[in-house]
């Protein structure tokens, strides 16, 4: 806490405040998902009007193709999608953002643990995102090997030619060196930092759900990181660990090591995703429909259960490359296992609204979005966890549909509540609630209608990573559906921007929010905007669980402040 | 309803710091077993892997696992000594450890360039694997790739553990550090021990089975 005159730069740039960085990591996130929104619309616009110039911008961005997406900007396109969505987008506004915003002021504590090793760790993100762009520079283009940067694919002999591959292996690097400081700084807090009375099972479902990820991203992320190094070793210096057959010189290395590696991090890595949003919304169903979450302790030992259940699933990824029928029966068997921990916290949300008086606000809305399609996005699930099944359903749109449910729709619609939800505390004024409406509602219906669809087309056949549909007659009759979610997903873009422009004219508003809005009982909501450096001018003492709503021994209103007393 | 509140603490009295290096180390250690686990799976799969025995040199890495052992013992000294606030002594002994991870790398980089340059009778020993050459580099197959990978990613934490030792030393020399004032010797100190245990590790894996 150093004195009161600071320079623009250690106020805005350099800051160690906790609350300074989940904003810089907002900001971040921001601009990534506008920029991996804007790749996947012209995914779309290949699929669904498979080589066309695009419109507006195809001709001042290829016109050495006639404004045509050519196969290789394709791939580079869904790969960029893919790696720009879950590391660049999601990653820095769940984790970053509201992981750094949030922790701190809900366990009472001034600042995260090591508010420098915080700076640290959000300037290896931005460097991280300087080299990932970079990439846009080279003559062969930015990396093309799919997400999931399998090995050919990915290696320099018989994969995509060029640095592009290179250089998307070092900013995930980075970028993952980025999350383990996170990481280290969260559990420390979680751990050490908790005020007084804040027993573990006190703190908010959003505490519980951030640090699970943390701990899962501290275990998992060296995994990949290991990985990763072993891949630009392939890259760089000559080594074969990942390459075999023809390609290799001598005795071979295995492409599949790598799809364990990966999986390995890349399942837990959902949940890393993931649990956060099960956390808020947990808190924020509680919040809205003026009950306590029900069944508190069993939604957070659930959500326990399913972090260690998500180590250990990692193989039904890889059920085509012909592992040992007794190993892939294992996996599915853990795999469906974790439908009974998730069905238990997804009847809790339903128990919670349960008789409540629901107040239909922007974050309620998002947080019952969630429900519907983490609902779908889990049960259809249930089919890639089935090994017969998914041998059939395997790398096709149903796959693409399925995780863009758990992962798209869920984590955003995490994300948007969570924004609407805090916003009040980050900029002092709400978003305004009428077009908090039509932002939900149009990508509520835009979003269902586009990935569902994608089910059914993957049900048909479509595979996930074509470039050109029209050339296979056995999709032809899927022509019209194709173009349509082509079209859904324009629009969901759309409803995106009205979200974006209520952030921005909400920032900067007159009209200010009062200082808890919601009436909302925990810690965050306790002191006046702006939040000063240090958070809290006493440290609280905290004497109720998070969720003490409508409780019948006080008569004048309808919650109970963690830190607050009654006397009896 | 007067109780007094507190945490309850899992972690009794460690500070942030030292949790946050076991945090750190724990992160570390899963690094080392995937780079470790890696290299076995690759074995499992290949015929071509090198015989330690004839490829490497297994006395002068013994030698070099007992030097490292020797600069954690010398590392437990120096925390000993500052716990009785004897200056001197941790100066001593910090030097000591310094020296220990110092020639550990000397004798590391010796045994990489003897690989590098190669000559006709590692040549057979490689020969017999089915690898190619006189020299044994890390394009020389998966056993290869394996063999420095996992070497030279030790070899970087013992490069980082005489850096960050010498900034303790350093530290100490200024008269940072006295029997009421440690906890950052002691953080370090747990970062030696572990890259001290990780190389048992390594040795055993990729010297000895
Ligand atoms: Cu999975």
């Amino acid at each position: 806490m150093s004195g009161h005159q600071k320079s623009f730069w250690t106020k805005y740039i350099f800051s160690t405040d906790h609350k300074m960085i989940a904003k810089q990591f907002l900001w971040l996130g921001m601009f990534f998902l506008f920029f991996g929104g804007a790749l996947a619309m012209l995914i779309r616009w290949q699929l669904g009007y498979p080589e066309q110039p695009v419109p507006l911008i195809g001709n001042w961005m290829w016109p050495g193709d006639g404004g045509i997406i050519n196969p290789d900007i394709y791939n580079q396109m869904f790969t960029m999608h893919g790696t720009i969505m879950i590391f660049w987008a999601i990653t820095p506004l769940l984790i970053g953002a509201f992981g750094n915003f949030i922790i701190p002021l809900q366990i009472g504590a001034g600042d995260m643990a090591f508010p420098k090793l915080n700076l640290f760790s959000f300037w290896t993100m931005f460097l991280a995102s300087l080299i990932l762009l970079s990439s846009y520079l080279l003559p062969t283009g930015t990396a093309a090997g799919g997400w999931t940067s399998y090995p050919p694919l990915s290696s320099p002999a018989g994969g995509i030619p060029g640095l592009g591959q290179t250089i998307w292996t070092v900013a995930l690097i980075f970028m993952g060196v980025s999350s383990m400081m996170g990481a280290i700084n969260y559990i420390t807090t979680v751990v050490r930092m908790r005020a007084p009375g804040m027993d573990y099972f006190k703190m908010p479902l959003s505490v519980w759900g951030l640090f699970l990820t943390s701990i899962l991203n501290a275990v998992f992320v060296p995994v990949i990181a290991a990985g990763l190094v072993m891949l630009l070793l392939d890259q760089t210096i000559g080594t074969e660990f990942f390459l075999a057959g023809r390609l290799a010189s001598g005795d071979p290395g295995d492409p599949l090591l790598f799809q364990h590696v990966f999986w390995i991090f890349g399942h837990p890595e959902v949940y890393i995703l993931i649990l956060p949003v099960w956390g808020i919304i947990s808190d924020l169903l509680s919040v809205f429909s003026r009950k306590p979450a029900f069944g508190y302790r069993v939604t957070a030992i659930a959500m326990c259960t399913v972090t260690a259940l998500s180590t250990l699933v990692w193989g039904h990824h890889m059920y085509t490359t012909g592992m040992s029928p007794l190993l892939g029966k294992s996996f599915m068997f853990l795999t469906l296992l974790i439908s009974i921990p998730s069905a238990m916290f997804f009847l809790n949300w339903l128990g919670t609204m349960w008789k409540g008086s629901i107040h239909f606000t922007s974050p309620m809305l998002f947080s019952i979005g969630v429900i519907w399609v983490f609902g779908l996005g889990g049960l259809t699930g249930l089919y890639n966890a089935t090994i017969t099944a998914d041998i059939y359903l395997h790398d096709t749109m149903f796959v693409v549909g399925h995780f863009h449910y758990t992962l798209a729709a869920s984590v955003m619609f995490g994300s948007f509540a969570a924004i609407y939800f805090w916003f009040p505390r980050m900029f002092g004024r709400k978003l305004d609630s009428r077009l908090g409406k039509i932002h939900f509602w149009g990508t509520f219906i835009s979003i269902n209608f586009v990935f569902f669809n994608m089910m059914v087309l993957g049900y048909a056949g479509h595979h996930r990573r074509i470039y050109n549909p029209s050339e296979y007659s056995f999709l032809e009759p899927l022509t019209g559906l194709n173009e349509w979610i082509s079209i859904f997903s324009f629009l969901l873009g759309v409803f995106q921007v009205v979200f974006l422009i209520n952030m921005v004219w909400s920032m900067f508003k007159k009209e200010r929010s009062p200082q808890n809005p919601w009436k909302a009982t925990t810690l965050e909501w306790t002191m006046d905007y702006p939040i000063p450096h240090g958070n809290f001018e006493e440290t609280p003492l905290v004497h109720n669980g998070p969720h003490e709503y409508s409780r019948p021994d006080i008569k004048d209103r309808d919650w109970l402040g963690q830190n607050e007393r009654i006397t009896v | 309803m007067n109780q007094t509140l507190t945490v309850k603490d899992p972690f009794g009295t460690a500070t942030t710091g030292k949790l946050a290096m076991w945090l750190f180390l724990a992160m570390d250690a899963i690094t080392f077993a995937a780079i470790l686990m890696g290299g076995i799976y690759l074995r499992l799969r290949t015929d071509m892997w090198g015989d330690a025995g004839q490829v490497l040199n297994i006395p002068l890495t013994s030698f070099n696992t007992f030097l490292l052992i020797m600069s954690s013992f010398t590392m437990v000294m120096a925390l000993d000594a500052i716990k009785k606030n004897d200056i001197k002594g941790l100066k001593l002994f910090l030097s000591l450890t310094i020296l220990g991870g110092v020639s550990f790398l000397g004798i590391q980089i010796y045994e990489y360039a003897h690989f590098i340059i190669g000559n006709a009778e590692l040549g057979q020993a490689l020969q017999a694997t089915g690898l190619k050459g006189d020299s044994f580099l890390w394009t020389s197959g998966t056993y290869g790739a394996t063999f420095y990978a996992t070497t030279s990613f030790h070899g970087l934490h013992v490069l980082t553990g005489v850096i960050y030792l010498s900034v303790i030393f350093y530290q100490s020399n200024k008269g940072m550090y006295s029997s009421a004032n440690y906890d950052r010797i002691e953080i370090a100190g747990l970062f030696w021990h572990f890259v001290d245990l990780v190389w048992i590790l390594v040795f055993t894996i990729i010297y000895l089975i």
